[in-house]
């Protein structure tokens, strides 16, 4: 029977009261005992040797406790910020790995870059002594432009990377792709820009540092996505603290969207500095600091081509990608042009040949990492961009050419040319929801109404599929990843019948205090109410991956249901005792227990108090206690998929581009809550527009950052975007036992190839060919003109 | 250092401060009153909206001293104790217009001035207004469906 507060149902968040009431727990909002506060020197050039560092005017401010240099941590022998993944080039080298101190030594390498730490009794004061921390710098040319890092006479970042390559790494079969694209009747080529972005969640970074002396642990507050990761990279490799003392706590989190799943520079200079001062020392970032600290994401520069027969069939597919990384290796950032990437370039389709090559380049720019989508935003915006453009080029209808084109919903599993293997999907069921939402037959009807009052409309389609539920170990271990990506679950049961669920993932908005609850109740009977949901805390949860890459239901969900399996059999374990019966005749059905073929049962409840008041269990047997962890490593990537539309008015005279209607048809697998799952794609969505139309970093000549604060950068705001329709189909996970696909990412995945194309399709009829992300009114509007005065234009 | 005096959520408060303390600086480390966030600090994101003498403010860009003798309800003065909840929380827990909740507190306290002065806002008279509110996790969908629930609630309780 199914549950108001089971799998499925819309139930009302559980962690809102907190939230609505403004008692959130976040980093900021932590006080510890004379705690003093950090603030951070930052470098005001792209590149520099720093040829002196003077603090003895900053140490004799007032309430000033210390300055610390990059050489006090050397002196220590702290280590560097570690990678989390290696990639190797295509001759076998291995990338390009310079040290990434936690506070720069001698050379500061991107604005931003962190040249000392003072700590002083208040923030205030601590903000006046750092304008007197004096550095002598000796300023050198930076290499800022992504596309120009190779050109030879570029500022080099880095010595050991000769032309700013990083790697060179390559995926798939070149020869059979230059071949079949020799046999092409046409061929689809483009150069595209994914535009770099700052996630910029609402809640800026923060980190609180603390030793107790009485014991000699330390512990993080952090604004993090994975405290137990932290606990792994800080502990391991950057202070040489074994982690039964160290403490990371990751409370109350306001949004990460990958930004907040890396170890930075911070959190170990607070924890370092509150064992050298044996106070606790906090910092929090203001939202300048955190545009230049805070990792930025995307920044691909591509040239793509699509090779097509007569009819329309994808022959081959060649992507060239050049993919900054930034000044520094950030934790995940060598894998998000590489794994999470090319091996996306097959979309729903059955291109049978495709090579990618991808050259990751070092600048003299905030390091890049993964941001909401991590690869799969890009690979989307590549195929989708080249599937529309293949489609008008030759006359055929874009929804019609991907039909052409479809994995059919029988071939499954389908081995893509890129590595993976797609487990289940139904392409044209998505295509045809949306298609049948957005009313694609009535869409020349509203263009022509739209021209009649003297602005372009136009459509765009997103087929959309990614690879989430982060990760097979086994399988990202062999590419490089240096850490497994497994998942734990505790569920302790009360003798009272509740229950605590210890999860290593976070919820920093996704809602894991309900939707975990939900999986709890629908599997043993009990309101959704009584089951607490732990998370954020690495001496309350002994191991977990955190939250990133959809993986939370997936991951966390199943090791969630492991861990239940082990609570039904070991209660039943004790029911059979309590019923003299044996557990085989023992039937869990509805939170009851009941003897196969007759009327004897007991309710969950029951069994819990037994478990812990074990009169006559047969000890050797059977022992008290009801509470069992288990640990889930996945068995393949999930794969979500969709189809998401966008239609598009633009005005000629401002450039503005309102979105009149947009929906979105997508395939998480099973939905444990389809409120919380319309949010996350609603999100999404919402950041996909945001790429497509309103954000992008500018870094001058220079390496000066332009887009420095949300005076430049434009964020969407609630009078940029619509409604959205949301829909969905669900075609179960076939190998995790939810079923589930997760949903976190697909809408900023789907969304700006959906946005683009509908733009580019506007602008078509007035001789647009071209445009780059973001799609502003000033670039609209120049592009319309350009079009219409090229001679003027020149 | 100037003294300053005011309401806040129904009680008297009076501390020395230094001149240059913003009213979101006093409330969040004066007064423990964390519920008011900080979200940026070019006055865009409004994380720290409040109502001061009952109109939102941003208080991230008014000193604590111009504040002297007003009266400042922030979202924790909302709702007494256990008591119930002011409608339009409980329009944002219905509607699932949040996520994180870090917007959360300066959204309410916005879209409650909104309900105020126009009793049935339309979607895009919300979304105009909450032009100086930003929210990273929601696309706003639902935060938009909140605000109007909860101003026909608002509206309907008096």
């Amino acid at each position: 029977m199914p549950r108001e507060d089971g799998i499925g149902a819309a139930l009302r968040r559980k962690e809102d009261f907190r939230f609505i009431t403004g008692r959130g727990n976040y980093t900021d909002d932590i006080d510890r005992p004379g705690q003093l506060h950090a603030v951070f020197v930052h470098s005001p050039h792209a590149n520099a040797r720093i040829r002196s560092i003077d603090a003895e005017a900053a140490r004799k401010m007032p309430g000033v406790a210390a300055v610390f240099l990059g050489s006090d941590l050397a002196a220590d022998k702290i280590g560097g910020l570690p990678c989390g993944w290696q990639i190797h080039s295509r001759d076998g080298s291995p990338m390009v790995e310079p040290v990434h101190p936690v506070i720069a030594v001698d050379h500061v390498r991107y604005v931003g870059d962190q040249v000392a730490m003072v700590v002083a009794r208040s923030r205030r004061e601590a903000q006046d002594a750092a304008e007197r921390v004096e550095v002598d710098y000796e300023v050198l040319p930076a290499a800022a432009s992504t596309a120009d890092a190779m050109s030879p006479g570029a500022p080099q970042v880095w010595e050991q990377a000769p032309n700013n390559v990083c790697y060179d790494w390559e995926l798939g079969d070149k020869v059979a792709v230059d071949a079949a694209f020799g046999r092409a009747k046409h061929v689809t080529r483009l150069q595209l820009v994914n535009n770099r972005l700052i996630p910029n969640a609402i809640e800026p970074r923060a980190a609180i540092g603390d030793f107790d002396r009485a014991t000699g642990e330390y512990t993080l507050y952090t604004t993090s996505q994975n405290p137990h990761v932290i606990r792994l990279l800080m502990g391991a490799f950057v202070l040489n603290i074994p982690e039964h003392k160290l403490r990371v706590v990751a409370p109350d989190v306001g949004g990460g969207f990958g930004s907040k799943i890396f170890h930075y520079a911070e959190e170990a200079a607070v924890t370092w500095a509150a064992g050298k001062l044996r106070l606790p020392v906090k910092w929090t970032a203001d939202r300048s600091e955190s545009f230049l600290c805070d990792a930025h994401g995307r920044d691909h520069v591509t040239t793509a081509e699509l090779a097509l027969d007569e009819n329309g069939r994808f022959l081959a597919m060649r992507v060239e990608t050049i993919a900054n990384m930034g000044a520094y290796l950030s934790t995940f950032a060598p894998a998000v042009p590489t794994y999470l990437y090319a091996t996306l370039l097959a979309g729903q389709y059955t291109t049978p040949v495709i090579h990618c090559n991808v050259k990751a380049v070092f600048t003299n720019t905030v390091p890049v990492d993964a941001y909401r989508g991590a690869g799969r935003p890009e690979a989307t915006f590549v195929v989708e961009r080249l599937v529309e453009t293949a489609a008008h080029e030759m006359g055929i209808d874009p929804a019609e050419l991907r039909r052409r084109n479809f994995v059919a919903p029988d071939a499954f599993p389908y081995q893509t040319p890129v590595a993976l293997q797609y487990d289940s999907g139904n392409y044209a069921g998505s295509l045809d929801a949306a298609l049948a939402a957005i009313d694609y037959k009535g869409f020349e009807q509203r263009r022509a109404a739209s021209a009649a009052k003297g602005r372009l409309r136009g459509i765009g389609l997103s087929a959309y599929i990614e690879a989430c539920g982060i990760a097979p170990s086994a399988v990202v271990g062999a590419l490089g990843a240096r850490a497994g990506l497994y998942e734990a679950a505790e569920v302790r049961v009360n003798p009272t019948g509740s229950v605590v669920v210890f999860t290593g993932t976070h919820s920093h908005g996704q809602g894991h205090e309900t939707t975990f609850a939900q999986v709890v109740a629908e599997r043993l009977g009990i309101p959704a109410e009584n089951v607490e949901v732990v998370h954020g805390d690495t001496n309350r949860i002994p191991f977990g991956m955190g939250t990133y890459g959809s993986r939370s239901l997936a991951v966390g969900g199943s090791a969630l249901s492991k861990a239940l399996d082990k609570v039904e059999t070991k209660a039943k374990k004790i029911a059979a005792h309590m019923l003299e019966a044996s557990e085989a005749d023992i039937e869990f059905v509805d939170g009851k227990f009941t003897v196969a073929g007759t009327d004897r049962s007991l309710a969950f409840g029951d069994i819990a108090l037994q478990a812990y008041v074990p009169h006559n269990f047969p000890h050797d047997t059977l022992e008290p206690g009801l509470d069992e962890q288990a640990y889930y490593d996945p068995k393949n990537f999930t794969y979500p998929a969709g189809c998401h539309i966008c239609e598009v008015e633009i005005d000629q005279d401002t450039g503005h581009v309102h979105i009149d209607r947009f929906v979105a048809a997508d395939d998480f697998g099973k939905i444990v809550n389809p409120m919380i799952v319309e949010g996350q794609v609603h999100g999404g969505i919402v950041q996909g527009v945001g790429q497509a139309l309103h954000e992008g970093c500018v870094y001058d000549a220079e390496g000066q950052l332009l887009t420095g604060s949300y005076n430049d950068y434009s964020m969407p705001r609630a009078n940029d975007v619509p409604f959205f329709e949301v829909s969905t189909q669900e075609t179960p996970c076939p190998h995790n036992p939810l079923g589930v696909k997760g949903c976190g990412e697909a809408g900023a995945i789907a969304a700006p190839a959906a946005v683009m194309n509908a733009v580019l399709h506007a602008l078509a009829p007035a001789g647009v060919k071209h445009l780059d992300m973001p799609a502003t009114p000033r670039r609209v509007w120049e592009a319309l003109r350009a079009a219409r005065v090229p001679a003027a234009a020149e | 250092m100037p003294t300053v005096s005011m309401t806040v959520n129904g009680k008297q408060v009076s501390s020395e401060v230094e001149a240059r303390t913003l009213l979101v600086q006093y409330l969040r480390e004066h007064l423990g009153l964390t519920g008011t966030h900080v979200g940026c600090d070019t006055s865009q994101c409004g994380a720290c909206v409040v109502h001061v003498d009952g109109d939102s403010v941003k208080s991230c860009t008014i000193l604590a001293t111009q504040c002297d003798g007003t009266e400042v309800l922030t979202i924790e003065g909302l709702a007494e104790g256990n008591g119930p909840l002011h409608p339009m929380q409980e329009a944002f827990r219905d509607n699932h217009g949040l996520q994180c909740g870090f917007c959360t507190p300066g959204m309410i306290m916005s879209a409650i001035d909104l309900a105020k002065r126009n009793a049935e806002p339309s979607e895009k008279e919300v979304r105009e207004w909450l032009e100086g509110n930003l929210c990273r996790c929601t696309g706003y969908h639902n935060i938009v469906k909140a605000v109007m629930a909860g101003a026909r609630a608002m509206n309907a309780a008096s």
